[in-house]
């Protein structure tokens, strides 16, 4: 058997690729310990996020979004065994493609993470760090921060995450891929894309610079 | 307007975005002549805007003497007056707009106005000599991550709801803690050991504390808990939501360098959170020193400076202020 190989070391969890896991070759993505937090909130943060992210990963492809295929999951370890997914982080490429090229890949990102919440589902970190380019394929990945449910103030969240990642890092074609992504979006999600908009763009009002008690302000 | 090198002026900078009043001068070089800061502590209650800008009303003639007198200059030695144009309390910002305006039109010297988030990260490149960190930056009223990319400091993660001082401050004045409610946590949760479960919202690189403080609230009412604990068990989940979306960001941006500033950036518990990030990612870390973490002049002071050098004016007739002015939306063209 060859040895593990460490291919990322990420904020939360390594990655390791296992070439020959019981004949396939997989990913082991393990959360490791965090000494700056207390113990407790340590182990239950690892030990929820990995369950989280198996169930989930499940969960999405029933909603019609490609997600690694999961092998073995350990909670207390904080481990899952899970399919390698051969691309690139959508992340890394997205900035060289041209013009047409990017407009089809966010409105397919778009229509996926619309599935997603027309599913049930909100990914939790929806950014271009989490989803793998293979092939035609968009792969969804990274769903420990993900949860069940159709509340449309985490559908705003999630819409929010991926706008701010536009605007930090893909800020030199930040509008062109916001309305891509918008349009794919709202042709999944139809009717509810609506109210997810606008809960996003109330999201983002109220993070900028909340009053404190009793609030007053104007402008001039 | 006065003749001379852009390298020989001096500049004022007015801070009055909340309960803190400062005049602070500096100088080109960096140097920092005066830094003086009048709080306004509210007779009950949180902040009240309106009295607050009342207080700055009426301490801003002396903070500038004694600012003049420390720095051991005239007003007529003062080449910029800068002032925090946004975000904040509009109240507030109005009053020390409205002295800015008054004191360059009196100097006849440049007015410029300075975004208050980019001056609480300058001040901390300026006096720990970071150069290109990824900045936490945690106060009463802004909880963010942001570095700079490509002309502007571009926000990786904040608050979606109150700011983390405010969550601390909040908790502390329900807790009929002393005034001011940060350091008061801080001082119980030392004596605190027994983590209560209370809610940890981070959500991809941003961040919820009002689910947090109502949470520890409730833990607070209930009578079930020792203060010390719910102190303790606030601090230790306030606290590792911080370093998440931290470490989140500085894996993201691969930044060499960490900084921590605001107010909150006294606190040694989040200290040890961001030194142990740090240390595990090999990033520099800094940390900005007390006398310019929580809101003060000086950081306006030397933003100004920095703004001045690099060609930014703000004329008095458009010296509007706005609360709610995103740092993200500031074009930095002192850093390249």
């Amino acid at each position: 058997m060859e040895a593990l190989k460490l291919i990322a070391k990420g904020a939360e969890a390594d990655l390791w690729l296992d070439p020959d896991w019981n004949g396939v070759r997989t990913m082991l993505k393990k959360r490791g310990k965090k000494g700056y937090r207390h113990p407790e909130i340590d182990r239950e943060i690892r030990r929820q996020r990995t369950i989280h992210e198996a169930e989930i990963m499940h969960r999405a492809k029933a909603s019609g979004v490609p997600t690694p295929i999961i092998y073995q999951v350990d909670p207390e370890g904080a481990t899952i065994v899970m399919q390698f997914v051969e691309g690139a982080r959508v992340r890394d490429i997205v900035d060289d493609l041209d013009a047409e090229a990017r407009a089809d890949l966010f409105r397919l990102i778009g229509v996926q993470s619309g599935r997603l919440h027309g599913g049930g589902i909100v990914h939790g970190d929806l950014t271009t760090s989490n989803m793998i380019r293979a092939g035609k394929a968009v792969v969804f990945i990274d769903f420990g921060l993900g949860e069940v449910s159709s509340d449309a103030e985490k559908r705003g969240v999630d819409l929010h995450l991926m706008r701010r990642m536009l605007t930090s890092t893909h800020f030199r074609h930040a509008e062109e891929f916001f309305a891509a992504f918008e349009d794919g979006y709202r042709s999944a999600m139809g009717d509810e894309a609506e109210e997810a908009l606008c809960r996003m763009e109330e999201i983002e009002r109220r993070g900028r610079y909340v009053e404190r008690e009793n609030g007053l302000d104007g402008d001039g | 307007m006065k003749v001379g090198a852009v390298n020989s002026l001096i500049c004022l900078g007015i801070e009055s975005t909340a309960d803190n009043l400062g005049v602070g001068i500096a100088t080109p070089d960096g140097t920092i002549l005066a830094n003086e800061i009048s709080t306004h502590v509210p007779a009950e209650g949180g902040i009240h805007p309106r009295e607050a800008a009342r207080h700055h009303a009426a301490e801003i003639g002396n903070t500038l003497t004694s600012a003049l007198k420390a720095a051991g200059i005239r007003g007529r030695d003062i080449g910029i007056v800068a002032f925090s144009q946004g975000p904040g309390l509009g109240p507030c910002l109005r009053t020390g707009a409205t002295a800015a305006r008054a004191l360059a039109t009196y100097l006849r010297v440049p007015l410029v106005g300075v975004n208050h988030c980019i001056a609480h990260i300058e001040i901390g490149r300026l006096a720990t000599g970071a150069a290109d960190p990824l900045t936490l930056y945690v106060s009463g009223g802004n909880s963010l991550v942001a570095g700079f990319e490509s002309g502007r400091y571009r926000v990786f993660g904040e608050t979606i709801d109150i700011a983390v001082g405010n969550c601390l401050d909040t908790f502390a004045r329900e807790a009929k803690l002393p005034y001011p409610g940060g350091p008061a946590v801080e001082q119980l949760a030392l004596k605190g050991n027994q983590l209560i479960p209370l809610p940890y919202t981070v959500k991809g690189m941003d961040l919820s504390f009002s689910g947090l403080l109502t949470a520890a609230l409730e833990a607070l009412r209930s009578g079930r808990w020792r203060l010390e604990d719910v102190c303790f068990s606030l601090q230790e989940v306030a606290y590792a939501m911080l370093g998440e979306v931290t470490e989140r960001a500085l894996a993201h941006t691969r930044k060499a360098e960490l900084l921590l500033t605001g107010g909150v950036a006294a606190n040694k518990r989040l200290r040890s959170v961001i030194g142990s990030i740090a240390d595990e990612h090999g990033a520099k870390q800094s940390f900005v020193p007390l006398r310019y973490a929580t809101d003060n002049g000086a950081m306006i002071a030397w933003t100004g400076v920095l703004a001045y050098s690099n060609g930014v004016r703000t004329p008095v007739e458009t010296s509007y202020i706005d609360s709610h002015w995103r740092l993200d939306q500031v074009e930095v063209p002192w850093r390249r």
